[in-house]
């Protein structure tokens, strides 16, 4: 039983992960209709500006790992993502405004190769360890174990998602961009800037990306130009498994989607699944709510009017 | 004047004339065959290695190995009273482009034999193009068995994979005297597979029980779920033979989750980058390796102080590996009295108690060297050798 409780721990922590990817996905996805494919390499992008960040400041001004050293990184990393995330839809999105919606989904897989790919030549290929930016802690009952990271982890995923929904429900800025996700022309006649909004919209998403690549490479620190590939992809099907556009759900497909694989790998044998397949796991899940709840788990079924 | 240079000379008339290239080209691949390249007053030798991309660290260590041979050997002549001409392909650690390479220094170089890879998937791809051109090839790292099968011209300085499984199985029994262990292994990795199944078979034959099997993919960053059920299995010691980057992040996360007995591995943990991820999770680890610093034999101190001098650092397994792959194509090389391929296998084929920093190398009849590996220890983030032993 104890057993079960700690893969359920494991699932968790590699879950809200997934979630805080998802998060970023979702909301991009929620305000534009567009799928952005290049989200997993702005983790990436966020996982190596905080690698350099962090080495910088632990090298040069000789700071100790600290919750200040994290809390540092983080929101540099997070600052240079928005900034990054700001210039990636200047450049290749915008110009596409009009384009139909395939274009824009191929020019999204095409940002995504050209990140990782310019990741490889800039940063190198080699697997890099991330340095520890907070000192480990173990904090174990009952022969349960779980580490202070997974904590942080899960603790930054549910503020941020209180935060996400705060600003997104709440705020002036939140409902220009309900408004601009309902009706894009409507908005604009209404004298809102849909550049603006649109700007700050992936802003915020990019910035959500390389939070997520932090605390993930805090947990798992070895970082290479290619991290984003299958991170990104999982958290588009959590995206998809809590409904796609909706914040809560993103995290709780996240969490689903974490549980599933470690509940795979620890229990697979038993019904005689390999534990290579816990990467299937993702792509079942998708399917099967494809076909039996195409909206998602907390998603909104939407009437199409023909 | 070889034939070669010739047809060279009459190949840049034929570009001139803006015909029959296809014809030149032809011409150009015979000669190559014909192993014409140790003309001149160098002799062309081929190396491949992966000096960027996953495993950039082996492949620049066993590149620096070689290097440091041939400067040596051309600061004092050269060999046959010629130069040696190291031509090196960076192969970027990727699928396909190893034979490429390959193709590229044997035919387009003329070189008379080549070096590489460390990998074993990418002496697989290679080692094909060299057996056709009939050109020796020695790999100065690729411990899966497959390798050497591929013909009468891949030879390899290093041990094999069962051996290696053999020599941690020894180890845990008498060393460690253990003889409840599970196994975690990377099933993408060839080299993982056949290292525990080796490990597994000799262990069990030999009083021990495996009493957890769980595996992973290269490319994972969680293994906690495998090692909760391991845990649960309560094993004396974990045996991982897989490579440095997941090994460091299974250290980190085993002991995260309260697991205390020793882990242990290959060849493949062999890294600075290791003891970097795993910190000091990995320490009181153990595994089995083709050198150690702390060799206490002159040749070996040689070898560390002109590595030290040369590239400020200390040389690692590959390091010696390469080092030792270039010293018997070497001196294969001088008791043939010739750089012609063929003779050079024959030399090769026939090299007994060679003295390397590795080890005493023999090349039995498998092509495989024979000889004894060591089993290091990690403290503070440093490598330390435990014991030798034999085949």
């Amino acid at each position: 039983m104890s057993q079960f409780i700690q893969q359920l721990i494991n699932g968790l922590s590699l879950g809200s992960i997934y979630a805080l990817i998802a998060l970023g996905y979702t909301m991009i996805y929620g305000v534009l209709r567009f799928i952005n494919f290049a989200h997993g390499d702005v983790y990436m992008v966020g996982a190596f500006s905080g690698y350099y960040l962090g080495r910088w400041l632990i090298n040069s001004l000789g700071m100790q790992s600290s919750v200040l050293l994290l809390v540092v990184v983080l929101v540099g990393a997070m600052i240079f993502c928005a900034l990054a995330g700001l210039v990636i839809e200047r450049l290749a999105y915008r110009p596409l405004r009009n384009s139909p919606r395939l274009t824009v989904l191929i020019t999204a897989i095409g940002v995504s190769l050209f990140l990782e790919y310019s990741g490889q030549v800039f940063f190198g290929a080699d697997p890099k360890p991330f340095p520890a930016l907070i000192p480990d802690r173990l904090i174990s009952f009952g022969g349960l174990t779980f580490t202070n990271k997974g904590l942080i982890v899960l603790g930054v995923t549910i503020v941020l998602l209180i935060g996400l929904t705060f600003v997104v429900r709440k705020t002036k800025m939140g409902m220009a961009m309900r408004a601009l996700s309902f009706n894009p022309t409507a908005c604009s006649l209404m004298g809102i800037n849909n550049n603006v909004i649109i700007s700050f919209t992936f802003g915020l998403g990019s910035a959500l990306a390389a939070a997520a690549g932090i605390l993930s490479s805090l947990n798992y620190p070895v970082i290479t130009p290619l991290m984003g590939l299958l991170p990104g992809i999982k958290a588009f099907v959590a995206a998809v498994l809590g409904g796609i556009g909706n914040i809560p759900g993103a995290a709780l497909g996240g969490l689903i989607l974490g549980v599933a694989e470690t509940m795979i790998v620890g229990y697979g044998d038993r019904i005689h699944v390999p534990p290579s397949y816990r990467d299937a796991v993702a792509f079942v899940l998708l399917i099967a709510i494809l076909l039996f709840k195409p909206s998602g788990l907390l998603g909104k079924g939407t009437v199409e009017k023909v | 004047m070889s034939p070669c240079s010739s047809i060279a000379g009459s190949l840049t008339l034929v570009r001139q004339l803006g015909a029959l290239s296809l014809g030149a080209v032809l011409l150009l691949s015979a000669c190559g065959k014909g192993g014409g390249g140790a003309s001149g007053d160098s002799i062309p030798v081929g190396e491949y290695a992966c000096l960027t991309g996953l495993t950039a660290s082996f492949g620049t260590a066993s590149h620096n190995g070689v290097t440091l041979v041939m400067e040596k050997a051309n600061a004092s002549g050269g060999v046959l009273g010629k130069k040696i001409r190291l031509i090196t392909e960076d192969d970027q650690s990727k699928p396909g482009e190893a034979a490429t390479a390959a193709r590229k220094l044997i035919s387009r170089d003329q070189v008379v034999a080549l070096l590489g890879e460390i990998a074993s998937s990418r002496s697989l791809e290679a080692g094909p193009i060299a057996q056709q051109s009939k050109i020796p090839m020695i790999s100065p790292g690729s411990t899966n068995l497959k390798v050497t099968q591929i013909g009468d011209y891949i030879f390899r300085v290093c041990f094999i994979d069962p051996f290696q499984g053999e020599v941690m199985a020894k180890f845990s029994l008498n060393s460690l005297h253990k003889t409840k262990v599970a196994v975690l292994t990377d099933v993408r990795q060839d080299y993982s597979v056949g290292l525990a199944a080796a490990y597994k078979d000799y262990f069990t034959k030999h009083g021990g029980t495996v009493v957890a099997e769980q595996s992973y993919s290269s490319g994972d960053q969680d293994f906690k779920a495998q090692l909760t059920s391991i845990k649960g299995a309560n094993p004396e010691a974990i045996f991982v033979p897989g490579y440095y980057n997941e090994v460091g992040l299974i250290a980190r996360q085993s002991r995260e989750l309260g697991i205390t007995v020793p882990l242990m591995g290959g060849d493949g943990w062999d890294s600075p980058t290791l003891t970097q991820i795993g910190g000091p999770a990995i320490d009181g680890d153990y595994f089995a390796n083709h050198f150690s610093t702390d060799d206490t034999s002159p040749i070996v101190q040689g070898f560390v102080k002109d590595y030290r001098a040369h590239f400020q650092k200390d040389p690692d397994g590959m390091a010696a590996l390469g080092y030792d792959a270039a010293g018997v194509l070497l001196d294969a090389m001088k008791r043939a009295g010739s750089a012609d391929p063929q003779k050079l296998r024959d030399a090769i084929a026939a090299t007994k108690k060679y003295e390397g920093v590795t080890g005493t190398i023999t090349i039995n009849e498998q092509r495989n060297a024979t000889k004894s590996a060591k089993v290091l220890t990690i403290k503070d983030g440093k490598f330390h050798y435990v014991e030798t032993i034999a085949p």
